[in-house]
């Protein structure tokens, strides 16, 4: 269709809406924000005639690419390191995926453009599609992998692990609450625009050095749907820019939004790449490198900060402060070592790091080896069972880090934790931001302002809490993370699956108990949570070389 | 410590991983789950799972399956996720419902971009054969204002009634069947939308912009619109669904596309309606077996049939009235055409046996005046 012909055939579409007169659409889902003085910002042009030939077009390409990856024998060259993390990461991102398409009537009840609505209807089936597609590639692997375990259990583990639940902020943030902070600032502004490059555009980069060609493939199709996700977005927020009444809400969600993406994909696709790869070339672009050019570059520098020509306060500090955090505070490293230390209830293996692991991130990351070498080395002398328990029950020197309410990735840069009495219970969370996004952001006030449309942090949010006093042995069976032997569990320290006596069962772990760090909190004193709060802070968590 | 390459222009590297023998194959070593490649955290309708179960269910989670810390967003003035609550029928298990037309990225391109296909070349062959030159005046007046008008109602139904609804169902089999139900509507508005594009270019006489005043304010066509904006205010999305795949459908949709355009068009010249219209229908009857699992299963649900049947005979009695009021309110346009092959009558009597057909199946009465 040529461009002439494309815009006379929006300009018709857009004659579909009218005027109703005898009942309007249900506003199910409230916002704060108001479109009353708002200019009708065209997104992009999608027309549905053209829409389905192009995607199936993209489809049939995919599919093709996987009959050439099973012909060719892909997993023959595949690293397993690489795969066994992909049992973890797309187990989650279906579910943002089809949350994205559920909130599209958020956005669409509350933006009173119909030209926008077309844009938002669209992305609501590409999300379809993403999703459905993403699992197919995951059933793929299961089929075809070395070990499918963990992507056989693949939605239930997404359900019931303490990863998930990381993820699944990554999605139900999209659904829920105030409708334009969940389906604008949080999916399309800030998720979508920044955090897709990373997840859809680096991490395949990563999956294809390590023999995985299909990831790429699937990823790279799902990215081009994007950009019209991206439009539908920036259109929208610049609706809500043209009332002064949206700047205070919209400078509160980007805050939030842009701090919870950071704690949340950062941890899941900055452990992926960095932990994931076998790819240890100098010349490879480490996440940090990689995040300095797709987000803080692309996105913050070339999309976020001319948005302060319309007068919003930027989150400048808050974008800094996560680059320290990545690059200086090592983030990335605490939380591959929180994953690795809590293998017992993965439903993936972990390959422990060697030599050359260890000379890349010094390389790429000084000072990595004085945090995190011993206790690595640690991980890899104790990854056997018989002769000691698995590592987190193990005197290496390492604390098991309390949960972030907010966030619920743990504390790890422990210097920053903080404590607070919170509807009428002790907290603990990562940072500044994630206690001001529970404490000040997700309540029914705002800075002196009714905010009655936002939502709410709910549910049972420490993980741990779930099986304080439990025995090791019994969680892992109550997970379900066991296989078809009925012993042996599905996460390794290790990736050694020729010898049965090195595989870890449940009989290695009973006996263990799981303590919450929550409940623990919450039976504290004054004084000793005033004494353990210190504590904790000045512990730098660093594994002594004599262990 | 500084910043890395900064500002470091950024260059792909020179080199890559050489390919590296892993012997990562499945079957290459035996070992606890090695052969376990399924997905075994739910049951198949059949022996083995389709590719759709696979990769629909569960996708949703469900606190009263595995999500163990339940959602952990909330509205502020209720729970987040997928209450039950956000509709009156209830089920023993939401989960049992599985869509016949098993719809999953690939079903969804492959249809819809086969019935684009399919009316692209119809048009354009309607275009070189010089069609459009045949039709009457009366003909081309009665297609630019009721084949318009009709194609608001689809494009309100999809944006308003099923991209809402697919946000609120319990599980992700039922939402994407609604997902898919809703980008159906959209595509068959816009192709109506284009088709009216096509006629304005290709005939003098066709008013390309009179839908909107047949629409807005012409009184055959003011019942349909009430009919559509009351079924966008509904908040329940069962009974929003219900309401107008069951009712409204069979009622008006049926009556005006299968019932009326299918059997005069031909009569008055015009063989190239039809097939766009018949684009609708099929959509149509494919959503209708997805709605039919639905509905007879809540139906039929062993503990809450009894109170869903209850539930859904008072949608029926409430929605039939103002789908009945609708199709009475278009009557006038039978009689437009110059070749008049079917009377109101005739299509009402057609349309009100299959909708009695359809009704009794989830075990309810239509109303009497049916």
């Amino acid at each position: 269709m040529s461009r002439q012909s494309l815009s006379k055939a929006h300009a018709k579409i857009t004659e579909l809406s009218w005027e109703p007169t005898f009942a309007t659409p249900a506003k199910k889902f409230g916002t704060d924000y108001t479109f009353d003085k708002s200019p009708k910002k065209d997104p992009l042009k999608q027309i549905l005639r053209s829409y389905f030939p192009m995607e199936e077009e993209k489809d049939n390409r995919v599919f093709g690419a996987m009959d050439g990856a099973i012909r060719g024998n892909m997993f023959r060259q595949v690293q397993e390191r690489w795969m066994e993390w992909q049992k973890l990461f797309l187990s989650i991102i279906p579910f943002p995926e089809i949350s994205a398409a559920r909130a599209m009537p958020l956005a669409i009840d509350a933006v009173p453009n119909p030209q926008i609505h077309n844009g938002l209807a669209v992305q609501m089936i590409d999300e379809v599609r993403h999703s459905t597609i993403q699992m197919n590639l995951k059933r793929l692997y299961m089929n075809h992998y070395i070990d499918p375990a963990g992507f056989d259990i693949s939605e239930k583990a997404f359900a019931n692990s303490y990863c998930g639940t990381i993820g699944r902020q990554f999605g139900e943030g999209f659904i829920t609450g105030d409708a334009i902070t969940a389906a604008n600032v949080y999916l399309t502004v800030v998720a979508e625009t920044a955090f897709t490059n990373t997840l859809f555009v680096a991490m395949p980069s990563e999956a294809a050095a390590n023999g995985d060609y299909l990831l790429p493939t699937v990823f790279h199709s799902v990215q081009s749907d994007e950009s019209r996700h991206i439009s539908n977005g920036y259109s929208i927020l610049l609706m809500a820019l043209a009332d002064e009444d949206n700047r205070q809400l919209l400078e509160r969600d980007l805050r939030y939004a842009w701090w919870n993406n950071h704690c949340v994909v950062d941890a899941a696709i900055g452990t992926f790449i960095e932990y994931g790869t076998k790819d240890r070339r100098k010349e490879r672009d480490s996440y940090a490198e990689m995040w300095r050019r797709w987000i803080y570059d692309d996105y913050y520098r070339s999309y976020l900060m001319p948005l302060e020509k319309y007068g919003l306060v930027i989150p400048h500090d808050l974008v800094e402060k996560a680059w320290d955090r990545i690059y200086n505070q090592h983030y990335v490293h605490r939380v591959a070592q929180f994953f690795a230390t809590g293998w017992p209830v993965n439903y993936w293996r972990i390959d422990p790091m060697t030599d050359v692991d260890f000379e890349w991130f010094e390389d790429k990351y000084p000072g990595w080896y004085d945090q995190f070498g011993a206790w690595w080395e640690a991980y890899n002398r104790l990854a056997y069972p018989g002769r000691n328990k698995p590592i987190a029950f193990e005197s290496v020197g390492y604390e098991y880090p309390c949960r972030c309410w907010t966030c619920m990735v743990p504390c790890l840069i422990r210097e920053d934790l903080v404590v607070d009495k919170v509807d009428g219970e002790w907290r603990s969370y990562c940072s500044e931001t994630c206690h001001w996004t529970d404490a000040v952001a997700f309540r029914p006030r705002y800075e002196g302002r009714d905010t009655p449309s936002m939502g709410r942090l709910t549910g049972k949010r420490e993980w741990e809490t779930l099986y304080d006093g439990w025995d090791l042995a019994d969680i892992v069976s109550d997970l379900g993370y066991v296989r078809d032997d009925g012993k042996t569990v599905v996460g390794q320290p290790h990736l050694h699956l020729d010898d049965p006596k090195k595989l870890w069962t449940t009989d290695d772990f009973r006996g263990i108990e799981f303590r919450s760090p929550k409940v623990l909190l919450n039976q504290m004193s004054d004084s000793e949570r005033e004494a353990w709060a210190a504590a904790y802070r000045a512990n730098p968590n660093r594994t002594p070389a004599t262990v | 410590m500084s910043t890395p390459s900064k500002e470091r222009k950024h260059q792909a590297p020179a080199s890559f991983p050489k390919p590296e023998f892993t012997g990562a194959e499945a079957g290459m070593l035996e070992f606890p789950s090695s052969n376990s490649r399924s997905y075994n955290y739910f049951t198949p309708q059949k022996m083995r799972a389709t590719v759709y179960e696979d990769v629909t269910t569960d996708v949703q989670p469900d606190p009263e399956r595995y999500l163990t810390q339940g959602w952990i967003y909330g509205f502020a003035r209720g729970p987040g996720g997928y209450p039950h609550e956000w509709t009156a029928v209830k089920s023993g298990n939401w989960h049992a419902f599985l869509d016949p037309n098993e719809e999953w990225e690939q079903t969804i391109y492959r249809n819809n971009s086969n019935v684009v296909r399919q009316i692209e070349l119809n048009l354009q062959n309607a275009k070189d054969a010089g069609a459009y030159a045949h039709w009457s005046r009366s003909w081309t007046k009665f297609v630019a204002e009721n084949v318009g008008a009709w194609m608001h109602a689809e494009h309100g139904l999809g944006m308003h009634v099923f991209v809402s609804a697919q946000r609120s169902a319990p599980t992700n089999m039922i939402n994407n069947a609604i997902a898919v139900n809703s980008a159906h509507r959209l595509r068959f508005a816009q192709d109506l939308a284009l088709y009216n594009l096509d006629l304005s270019d290709s005939l003098e006489v066709f008013d390309g912009k009179v839908h909107r005043d047949a629409w807005n304010n012409n009184p055959s066509w003011q019942g349909v619109r009430e009919n559509v904006e009351r079924l966008t205010a509904v908040e329940d999305w069962a009974e929003a669904v219900f309401a107008t795949n069951v009712v409204f459908e069979p009622l008006v949709g049926v009556l005006f596309r299968s019932d009326l355009m299918m059997q005069i068009a031909a009569r008055n010249g015009d063989y190239i309606t039809p097939t766009l219209i018949g684009a609708g229908e099929n959509d149509y009857n494919r959503d209708l077996r997805y709605t039919r699992a639905l509905f007879s299963l809540l139906g039929h649900d062993e503990r809450h049939g009894a109170a869903n049947r209850s539930t859904m005979q008072g949608w029926l009695d409430k929605w039939t009235p103002v789908s009945a009021h609708a199709a009475h309110e278009l009557q006038p346009i039978w009689s437009q055409p110059s070749e008049r092959t079917v009377t109101f009558a005739d299509s009402w009597a057609a349309a009100t046996d299959d909708f009695k057909t359809l009704v009794a199946e989830f075990g309810l009465t239509p109303a009497k005046e049916l």
